[in-house]
């Protein structure tokens, strides 16, 4: 039997984690269906049929589902459930918001945000903030998953050709209505899938000192990131911050700047390729999972960083 | 209206933790435990939305081994008016979560659900969304600005893009971000005062719930350590480093 992986898109284009949650799902099963759920979103069915590994698009086009309530997709995908084994989606909020719901009416325990696929029924994922590893076998007939995106490769977009079919909409559910979505636009890459990102803390002591921070993602086209405190100071929005209950990234190069490094944020970030970490505090739990620790005033070392990026032939983009 | 709001009892966020060396969880005895942060937060929110005169009760549950009163208890003190603790040892699920709340919400008919959108134990994020499921009630999960309408709630969540808004009717159930607000501490006299309020002990047996995982945990590991960095003595060095080491910029 096969894997139904639920897309996340915005009737216009695929969410790119969504090409890493299909390479998962491919890992539990080699027949992966996406459904897509949208309105006016044939240009995204049709990217989803030419993504490698992808078997079968089920687009269901209606205009209730314009804007993603999990209310309203549920029922949708009751409908489509008895045919399959998995259902599968990124642990995003898209995904966490959805997910559980569909488990609980399908009475299935569900396995929350696997880095790993062991075997068809066992995964890894982490537990307290990433500080263990939990090896878990759902023992249900039918398995809910969500899938960390930043865990697996993203699915090559091209060299697949799956049917694309059409699916049947569901009622819709009254009680909840979808008001608005504010999404804070930027010109820098999205944190979450960003080469480089570099992140302030509380060690920046204003909102207004983050622009230092600005000036060297600018030249690195870095993203910009922020640990709880400098978020809860007030220094920058939440869609900033990087931890256990914010975003987890694994970008080549993480800069940690005034960062102390509390469990909670490492739980973000720990797994990216190169770690810096500039603090003046040398006891500073950052270092402990920094490749580079750089002991210093964060107000004279980013002046100098950015100096020394000025110098450089070339940078990598 | 009333409020029901689910707490659970965590290993404390501070707290570095250890894996058992036989490797079938983590170490939990002489470790300082304490209430799941964001339920904290959704204490807070009922309380303010009580303290609004917008609630007439708010009814703290948790589900746990006899210590893990000591949240219901704590929920007491800031503000709740009544506690109910179900009793049950060993892992609960999630799923089994949801269906003792739901008998639960069942006779005590709230109008309200809240309670922190994760525990930081599982880190599952599941129980919301998972009750809100059986009962058939709108869903309004990681919270961070609930308005309170006599049949409505608008509540504003935070999402990977940014904030969505979205309106549910009443009953409903909310799950809460940390920024939602900032939980208040209790005060000495109201931990006392907590102590005489009403506390109903029950079994999730007595609520004809079972509670026997289905997910077996086959092994529970310290994650890959991170190679020991270096300390960089200046600026120069570490681009020098990143450019040339590394490889990165």
């Amino acid at each position: 039997m096969s894997v139904l992986l639920i897309a996340e898109h915005n009737n216009k284009e695929l969410k790119p984690f969504t090409l890493n949650v299909i390479n998962a799902a491919t890992q539990i099963d080699e027949d992966v269906h996406v459904l897509l759920m949208g309105h006016s979103a044939d240009a995204v069915a049709k990217s989803i049929s030419e993504v490698s590994g992808v078997k079968k698009v089920i687009h269901v086009d209606n205009p209730t589902y314009e804007n993603y309530l999990a209310e309203n997709y549920v029922p949708v995908i009751l409908n489509l459930a008895q045919n399959y084994n998995h259902i599968v989606s990124a642990a995003n909020t898209f995904g966490k918001n959805l997910m559980p719901r569909v488990a609980a009416k399908l009475d299935t325990s569900q396995v929350s945000d696997i880095i790993k696929v062991i075997s068809a029924d066992t995964f890894l994922r982490p537990i307290y903030a990433g500080n263990a590893f939990a090896t878990v076998k759902s023992n249900d007939s039918k398995k809910c998953i969500t899938v960390r995106p930043t865990s697996f490769d993203p699915a090559p977009s091209s060299g697949g050709s799956a049917e694309i079919v059409k699916g049947e909409s569901a009622e819709a559910f009254s009680p909840t209505k979808f008001v608005k979505k504010e999404e804070i636009k930027s010109d820098r890459p999205e944190l979450g899938t960003a080469r480089v990102v570099i992140s302030g803390g509380r060690g920046m002591q204003s909102g207004d000192n983050f622009k230092l921070i600005t000036a060297i993602a600018d030249k690195l086209n870095a993203a910009i990131g922020a640990s709880r405190a400098a978020v809860d100071a007030g220094y920058i929005t939440n869609d900033h911050q990087v931890g256990q209950t914010g975003k987890v990234v694994v970008p080549d190069l993480y800069i940690a700047v005034g960062i102390s490094g509390a469990i909670q944020h490492l739980a973000g970030m720990k797994e990216s390729k190169v770690i810096v970490a500039i603090n003046k505090d040398g006891e500073a739990p950052i270092f402990s999972v920094a490749d580079y620790g750089l002991e210093a005033d964060l107000f004279e070392a980013l002046p100098q960083f950015l100096e020394e990026l000025n110098k450089l032939n070339t940078i990598q983009k | 209206m009333k409020i029901l709001v689910a707490v659970k009892r965590v290993i404390d966020y501070n707290v570095q933790i250890r894996v058992k060396e036989d490797n079938s969880g983590v170490v939990t005895d002489n470790v300082k435990m304490s209430t799941n942060p964001p339920d904290d937060n959704a204490i807070e929110e009922a309380v303010k939305i009580k303290e609004a005169g917008k609630a007439k009760e708010i009814v703290a549950i948790t589900i746990g081994d006899d210590k893990a009163q000591e949240t219901v208890r704590k929920a007491l003190a800031v503000g709740a008016d009544r506690g109910i603790h179900v009793k049950a040892d060993g892992i609960v699920e999630p799923l089994a979560v949801s269906k003792i709340l739901k008998a639960v919400v069942e006779k005590e008919k709230p109008d309200l659900v809240f309670m922190g959108k994760q525990a930081i134990d599982d880190d599952c994020n599941q129980t919301g969304q998972m009750l809100a499921a059986l009962l058939d009630w709108p869903q309004a999960t990681f919270a961070s600005k609930i308005e309170v309408s006599e049949k409505s709630l608008k509540v504003t969540r935070e999402v990977d893009e940014g904030l969505e808004t979205i309106e549910v009717n009443i009953p409903a159930i909310v799950t809460c971000d940390l920024r939602l607000n900032e939980p208040r501490y209790a005060s000495l006299p109201n931990i006392m005062k907590a102590k005489k309020k009403p506390l109903d002990l029950m079994t999730a047996s007595d609520l004809g719930i079972d509670t026997k995982p289905r997910i077996e945990q086959i092994k529970v590991e310290e994650p890959p350590k991170r190679k020991a960095g270096i300390k960089v003595s200046n600026v120069a060095e570490l681009v020098n480093k990143l450019k040339n080491e590394a490889k990165v910029i």
